[in-house]
């Protein structure tokens, strides 16, 4: 038995460490450990609450609209508002376009290349791999960043800048989008669209869509080889990526992209042992600090309870990540959550015959890439130019309010307390504390932890790689996981 | 080949994504143009666990030359100055050791984006993390490295202030320095590049009309100027968003919300609320930098008498109600 640590992580957002324990050859236990801290939640304490719109975008600069949504949220909670139908559309389409280019930065920047890596030469598909993926020099790497800059030019139009936007706002969105914006918007998700259906399916969106079952997966990947999406898929295949990072843990999503109070991808819980979904109720969310370097509390509690006060002598921590449960069960977010909540075909066959695990979480993410933008073009087209985009209302000087959305990563929520018109509390609870939180007072391990467990372990330090595809497959955002 | 290390510590990863939005063409490309070489950048290297920690170990022990160092995020000296609040993954050393450390090794250190420079949102509050930036706590010199601190080349701490950075502003100074171009002169008073830094926000701002005759804004949202009442410190603030666009074409005006002059120090301790603007006796305090006060005044209430109902009908309105021109109507 031996123990490794490995860290510092690259081509993860934010710094990561992570401590194993190897018996006979496989990962026996798991420590994961975020170990960077500094203290939002502190510092949004006592200042005017629609600060925090400023202050929360700035946690993370990969999830920064996510965050401003959610903030929105809370405040909208608080105020007892609803944001403008234009208003809607135009965040529903901030937030798609920071979604989508993160699913794309993280398949083409984050995790394709590690395929390139020298230890793959002997594979039959590393001639092919290697000189698209490789880390700075594949020659996927400047088409892709080319995409993802023109595609995120509806920030430029709708936001102002992408990260860090102030428009996104409770009633709505401090811009509106013309009639010529409109149409140029429009023009962007199809040059967008054309790159995904050149590089990375090789087929209209459409088609990917209509996949069905594992099957069918595997004819069309067989059948668009030349598709990067595809290349994944082959290698995947070839390396059993599918038995790699297996967990059995619950889903939830908080529902994403709401428009006139339907949700795009609905919200729930996904049980995994009986593969029933149950409805979502976030009274039910605890945070535990048993293994948190956090001033403790008597028991976990709900956020809007919750205190976040760094204490780094507490003995049984190992991170600054505290522990979410939902109704005291591990949970895993992000788009396999998503997609199997809105019983995509495809997405259900796959979970059913194989858990979680590094191929499906890929896989969920390029179908909502497939899935979304259509919907981004929908959006567009239903912006009524001419009419309001936001609605002003007073904040009370004593108020609560919860403000939920889906980020790239998965569910991240807000919890506000106001008093005598000033944030009370501020907790944050983002999609990677749930995926990479540490054990909890029963000891039970989080979601990451989890899925490490029986990993084979050959050789260690950056050669240790399928360590890496299983964290990197989780698409980690550690600067949120800890604020 | 000029050798660039990237490091993040207390901040959001926002610097390096806006780096990534870096167009026509794309930062990889800009980088080879000027012959850098990335030793490590946390979104774009291969290596990782040992392979990295090697590369500092071969910087330390002088087997790779460093030509600049960059961090992106506060330096984390909390709690109590140990630095625990980010020990680098890996190695059991706080990332503000292994800063000392590197800052020594580098021709030049740049600051990237706000939080490195000054220590930015992440020292707002009551700064829980005792973030600072390298050469700067907020507006007093001094930081990590101390104010008498400079570089091999005898530089001090570059800091390419923002929050977060614009892609151009990272890869204008890189590659200057790489090409041997960039002088001390080049650096305005906070060490910041006068590239952009020369101009002001103001300057470009689609809502100038507005500006000119005090046709202001009253909700965030309204197309009017914002200095009046939205708390926007566009007048004062340096940096060329509305000269050189973001995101193809963008900007925090262009957003429809207030500049809270984000390359300043102590940008994220607003006096009153980010947006809106303290005023004394009506009149807003920090008036455009270098303009006397009572001319602002008599100009303000001048022009503010001059407004054509055009500029007031817009003002307060989230889209234009009230055209330039007027119509014929249809026989």
């Amino acid at each position: 038995m031996t123990r490794k640590i490995y860290g510092p992580f690259n081509r993860v957002e934010g710094d990561l460490e992570l401590e194993v324990e190897i018996t006979d050859g496989v990962v026996s236990k798991a420590w994961v450990n975020s170990p960077l801290y500094r203290g939002f939640e502190q510092i949004m304490q006592d200042k005017p609450p629609m600060d925090a719109l400023i202050y929360t975008p700035r946690i993370c600069g990969i999830c920064s609209v996510s965050q401003s949504i959610a903030c929105a949220n809370a405040l909208a909670d608080a105020q007892g508002i609803k944001a403008e139908s234009n208003g809607q559309l135009a965040s529903n389409i901030i937030l798609a376009c920071e979604n989508m280019a993160d699913h794309l930065t993280h398949f083409y920047l984050f995790f394709m290349p590690d395929f390139a890596r020298d230890e793959y030469q002997q594979r039959s598909w590393y001639a092919d791999i290697e000189p698209r993926f490789r880390a700075q020099i594949g020659t996927a790497t400047n088409t892709m960043l080319k995409a993802r800059a023109e595609f995120i030019h509806i920030t430029g139009i709708l936001a102002g800048k992408w990260p860090h936007t102030l428009s996104i706002q409770p009633g709505g969105t401090t811009t509106t989008a013309s009639a010529s914006d409109k149409v140029k918007l429009l023009a962007i998700l199809m040059s967008f669209r054309q790159f995904l259906e050149t590089q990375l399916f090789a087929d209209t969106l459409e088609n990917v869509i209509q996949l069905a079952s594992e099957n069918e997966l595997k004819l069309w990947a067989d059948s668009h080889a030349q598709a990067d999406f595809s290349r994944f898929l082959h290698l995947a295949d070839d390396l059993e990526l599918n038995n790699s990072g297996k967990i059995d843990a619950h889903f939830m999503s908080y529902g994403a992209y709401g428009f006139e109070d339907q949700f795009l991808f609905p919200q729930g819980i996904w049980t995994g042992d009986s593969g029933s979904i149950t409805s979502l109720n976030t009274q039910l969310i605890r945070e535990d600090l048993s293994h948190s370097w956090m001033l403790s509390q008597q028991k976990p509690a709900h956020p809007y309870k919750g205190k976040t006060l760094p204490d780094p002598e507490q003995l049984e921590g190992y991170s600054w990540c505290k522990a979410p449960r939902y109704d005291e069960r591990v949970i895993e977010v992000g788009a396999l959550a998503r997609q199997t909540m809105s019983q995509h075909p495809l997405i259900l066959d796959l979970v059913k015959s194989n858990q979680s695990n590094v191929v499906n979480r890929i896989v969920a993410r390029m179908l909502e890439l497939a899935r979304v933008i259509p919907e981004m073009e929908n959006w567009c087209k239903q912006i009524k130019p001419n009419e309001p985009f936001c609605i002003q209302a007073d904040m009370p000087d004593e108020a609560e309010g919860q403000g939920l959305v889906e980020a790239a990563r998965g569910s991240l929520g807000h919890w506000i307390r106001i008093e005598q018109g000033k944030i009370n509390n501020y907790q944050i609870v983002a999609p990677t504390t749930w995926n990479f939180s540490p054990r909890d007072k029963d000891n039970v391990a989080g979601a990451l932890e989890q899925a490490l467990l029986g990993t084979p372990v050959e050789e260690h330090g950056n050669k240790a790689v399928l360590i890496q595809h299983i964290v990197r497959s989780f698409d980690p955002c550690m600067v949120c996981t800890v604020h | 080949m000029f050798n660039v290390l990237w490091l993040q510590s207390g901040g959001c990863g926002g610097c390096s994504i806006s780096l990534l939005n870096a167009e026509s063409p794309d930062v990889l490309t800009r980088f080879k143009s000027a012959d850098i070489n990335v030793l490590w950048h946390p979104s774009l290297s291969e290596a990782s666990v040992d392979e990295f920690l090697q590369l500092l170990d071969d910087i330390i022990t002088d087997k790779i030359h460093l030509d600049a160092l960059c961090l992106e995020g506060s330096v984390m000296k909390g709690p109590n100055g140990t630095g625990r609040f980010h020990m680098l993954a890996g190695t059991g050393k706080s990332m503000m050791s292994w800063l000392n450390e590197l800052s020594e090794k580098a021709d030049y250190t740049l600051a990237m984006g706000s939080c490195a420079a000054f220590g930015g949102v992440t020292a707002a509050g009551n700064n829980p993390g005792e973030a600072c930036g390298l050469q700067y706590d907020g507006q007093i010199s001094g930081g990590l490295l101390g104010e008498q601190w400079q570089s091999s080349k005898g530089f001090p701490v570059i800091n390419v202030a923002g929050c977060p950075t614009h892609p151009d502003w990272v890869t204008d100074v890189l590659m200057q320095l790489a090409l041997g171009d960039l002088q001390y002169a080049d650096l305005d008073e906070l060490n910041r590049p006068r590239a952009y830094t020369d101009h002001l926000v103001h300057h470009g701002c689609a809502r100038n009309e507005y500006y000119e005759y005090k046709a202001s804004a009253e909700t965030l949202g309204d197309i009017g100027c914002m200095m009046e009442h939205k708390g926007c410190l566009g007048t004062q603030a340096r940096a060329d968003c509305n000269i050189r666009p973001w995101n193809g074409g963008g900007s925090c005006l262009k957003g429809g919300y207030p500049c809270i002059n984000c390359t300043a120090p102590e940008f994220e301790k607003p006096r009153l609320s980010f947006t809106e603007t303290p005023k004394i006796a009506g009149i807003p305090v920090g008036l455009p930098t270098d303009m006397p006060k009572a001319w602002f005044v008599a100009l303000a209430s001048l022009s503010k008498a001059a407004t054509p109902k055009r500029l007031k009908d817009n003002a307060t309105a989230s889209q234009i109600i009230t055209p330039p021109g007027k119509r014929k109507e249809r026989p």
